[in-house]
């Protein structure tokens, strides 16, 4: 912990919080990207400690939250089928498919296993071969690395009761969705520090420079948030539009080039939808040509499945960081984290259920 | 498969020992069931009313004020660092019955066995409930055993009912907690449900992160006799340590806020805690006790505490407000206010 406690330290962060109040003379509109760091501002309730002219937004970074509804249902309609064990992160279980739940589906005796490690999933499916195992492969840059090498070992060890239902995402074509979206507000970015140790950063050079804003890579703990808030309103309050990295004990420019490399060998991008937001260009990864017999979707035949989204619900602007989770009417009354009408409201990472762990129910003193 | 070097006969008597595994006929009310009980549970646990061998105890009480209370454990996996379903069984009830400001004396047992389970395993469960209820000072005065098909169980459930002697003078209630007083815990918090889940997680860290199952009455013996004016006592268990303030918060109608600076956590536990995505706030615990008193009491229960070998750790963790009536806030350790909400469902592992 010696190494988290650090960034966690009191001292420094009454330091950065005066230097950001001493350097912040206009308001900004900052978007952190990605879920983790809006749990750790809310967790920290570093709202509390900022000048009320930063108006921090929360960004789609939430794996679970995006996860389109197509996807939660053919991941119900797999783990239904008696063949076939269903391999899930645990912050799926609960996310609402357009009829019901994993968690739902697992207490009528559905098969679902909860793994931590992906490579996990390749010995459920050894040790049962008379079973069909999917893996439900969700998240960013972050988780895929992992997944792909574990379809890259269920091919060399011939694993064929293996299977992948890929939803992975990439975060730069969101910032860009945003971005370009005319109600856009967004005037910088803190960039999401876990991503970019996989990919680095040198993607968002030409993002910042097309669409005007700094994009600040950031990390998770209380100073390192401060530290890219601070980097960020420096930049805004000088004018100056470029990409730099406050968390440089993790993040290289180039990233990680073994993870890259596996990503470009097993998978290429494709227009993916994103639940609440809509489809993205080039913002999904599919399976090559080489490994479609680890491709769920091809497989099982999932084509077909339609879904039902909740029109309660405001979960897109929410991750567009067009309305703040307390904004939306059902918060707190309609949907709670036991009875979640979006996925914001499930996941440790949405913005909603973040809100209303850390801020109470009531409609919580946040700033708006 | 034992931490605690408990020492006992690891090998099952004879003609147990002639079954491997515990067989449907074992709850079947014949022979076996017979043999079963005789050697498996009725040796190990006897005392004076035991073998009185009645269908029900008779039990003796020297107090008008009795308290009550029964609990089922069905936890997965059975063996954990620190301990097993054994003595978590005998230790869970004793402590409820401690929260309740009582003398724990006679506590029932209840086992639910799924066919085919090891002989030897529940043998070494009931060495387990044996040490428990003898190094607790309790007796075991009734129970029960039934056996269920394959499939039907998971290994082994076991219920425990128990009884205890208010002590007299106090008056302990979950609606107690009275503004200004100090909340007190015995020691680290989340140690219990880290040594489950990294166990049934298969996760291995440098050091191994025991259970913290202990019965609690012998270290509150010195509390009661010290100080009458303890207001609430809870066992922070299943939800954590938000969860039962949250209950106390609600019930007693007062704020709450902690300290996180102050919350005993173990370094290892907290580093899981990291890894696992939890929060030790919402881990279980088995050996932990809550103490709500006037603050002018405070030192002297820690005092007391202290010398105890589960309570060397104790610490004075939050306080009672009478600001938000029914909410828990935590002081962060960069000095800002949060929520402490009640936990909604299971914690659930995060993708990243």
């Amino acid at each position: 912990m010696k190494y988290i406690d650090d960034y966690r330290d009191k001292d420094l962060v009454e330091k950065l919080v005066k230097k950001i109040t001493d350097s912040c003379f206009n308001p900004w509109t900052i978007m952190e990207i990605c879920g983790g760091q809006t749990h750790s501002i809310m967790k920290y309730n570093l709202l509390e400690l900022l000048p009320s002219k930063i108006n921090l937004v929360h960004g789609p970074g939430c794996p679970v939250c995006v996860t389109p509804l197509e996807f939660i249902d053919k991941a119900i309609y797999l783990a239904s089928r008696k063949d076939i064990i269903l391999a899930s992160f645990g912050d799926m279980m609960r996310v609402p498919g357009s009829q019901t739940d994993l968690m739902s589906i697992k207490a009528k005796g559905g098969d679902i296993r909860m793994f931590y490690s992906p490579l996990e999933v390749l010995k459920i499916a050894v040790d049962h071969p008379d079973k069909k195992v999917v893996l439900f492969a969700v998240g960013f840059e972050t988780t895929a690395p992992a997944i792909a090498l574990t379809i890259k070992q269920a091919k060399i060890q011939d694993i064929g009761n293996f299977s992948v239902l890929c939803s992975h995402v990439l975060v730069p074509p969101a910032m860009e969705a945003i971005l370009s979206s005319p109600s856009n507000k967004i005037q910088g970015f803190l960039a999401a520090g876990h991503v970019c140790t996989i990919m680095g950063y040198h993607q968002y050079h030409p993002i910042s420079q097309k669409y005007k804003v700094p994009i600040v890579v950031t990390g998770f703990e209380p100073v390192d948030i401060l530290m890219g808030i601070y980097q960020t309103i420096h930049l805004l309050e000088h004018y100056e539009v470029k990409v730099e990295n406050a968390y440089s004990r993790l993040v290289t420019e180039a990233g990680n080039l073994p993870a890259q490399r596996l990503l470009e060998e097993l998978f290429e991008p494709v227009d993916r939808k994103w639940r609440g937001i809509g489809t993205i260009p080039q913002s999904g990864l599919l399976l090559r040509r080489e490994y479609w017999n680890f491709d769920a979707d091809r497989i099982f035949q999932l084509e077909d499945i339609r879904t039902n989204e909740a029109n309660e619900c405001i979960a897109g602007q929410v991750l567009q960081g067009l309305q703040k989770p307390n904004q939306c009417e059902a918060f707190g009354n309609l949907c709670t984290p036991e009875k979640p009408l979006g996925a914001p409201m499930v996941s440790s990472e949405g913005a909603c259920a973040a809100y209303y762990r850390y801020s109470g129910n009531n409609k919580p003193k946040a700033h708006v | 498969m034992f931490e605690n070097n408990i020492s006992f006969d690891l090998t099952c008597p004879l003609p147990i020992a002639n079954y491997d595994s515990v067989q449907m006929a074992h709850g079947g009310g014949g022979r076996l069931t017979h043999q079963l009980i005789e050697q498996m549970f009725f040796k190990q646990f006897k005392n004076d009313i035991l073998e009185q061998a009645h269908d029900g105890a008779f039990l003796t009480m020297t107090s008008k004020n009795i308290a009550f209370t029964t609990d089922s454990f069905v936890i997965n996996p059975i063996f954990f660092p620190g301990g097993n379903i054994g003595e978590l069984a005998v230790n869970g009830t004793i402590n409820d019955l401690v929260c309740c400001g009582a003398k724990p004396l006679y506590i029932s047992i209840a086992f639910i066995i799924e066919e085919g389970f090891p002989m030897e395993e529940l043998w070494q469960v009931v060495q387990s409930i044996k040490h428990a209820v003898d190094s607790a000072g309790v007796k075991i005065v009734t129970g029960d055993t039934k056996v269920v098909e394959k499939g039907k169980g998971d290994k082994i459930y076991i219920n425990t009912t128990g009884i205890g002697e208010v002590y007299p003078d106090i008056s302990i209630s979950p609606q107690n907690a009275k503004p200004g007083d100090v909340i007190i815990i015995n020691g680290n918090i989340a140690d219990h449900g880290i040594a489950i889940m990294s166990n049934r997680e298969g996760l291995a860290f440098e050091t191994v992160i025991k259970s913290d199952t202990a019965a609690l009455n012998h270290m509150m013996d010195g509390v009661f006799e010290k100080c009458k004016k303890i207001h609430v006592l809870r066992d922070p268990t299943r939800g954590g340590l938000a969860s039962t303030l949250n209950e106390i918060a609600l019930s007693s109608r007062v704020g709450i806020t902690l300290f996180e600076d102050q919350l005993p956590v173990k370094e290892e536990v907290r580093g899981a805690c990291e890894i696992l995505g939890f929060d030790p706030l919402y881990v279980a615990n088995e050996g932990k006790i809550l103490i709500i008193l006037p603050e002018e009491e405070a030192l002297s229960v820690l005092e007391s505490l202290r010398l105890h070998k589960f309570g060397k750790d104790s610490a004075i963790i939050g306080r009672i407000t009478n600001t938000d009536p029914g909410l828990v806030k935590l002081k962060t350790i960069i000095g800002t206010t949060r929520m402490v909400d009640m936990i909604s469902g299971e914690q659930l592992p995060r993708i990243c």
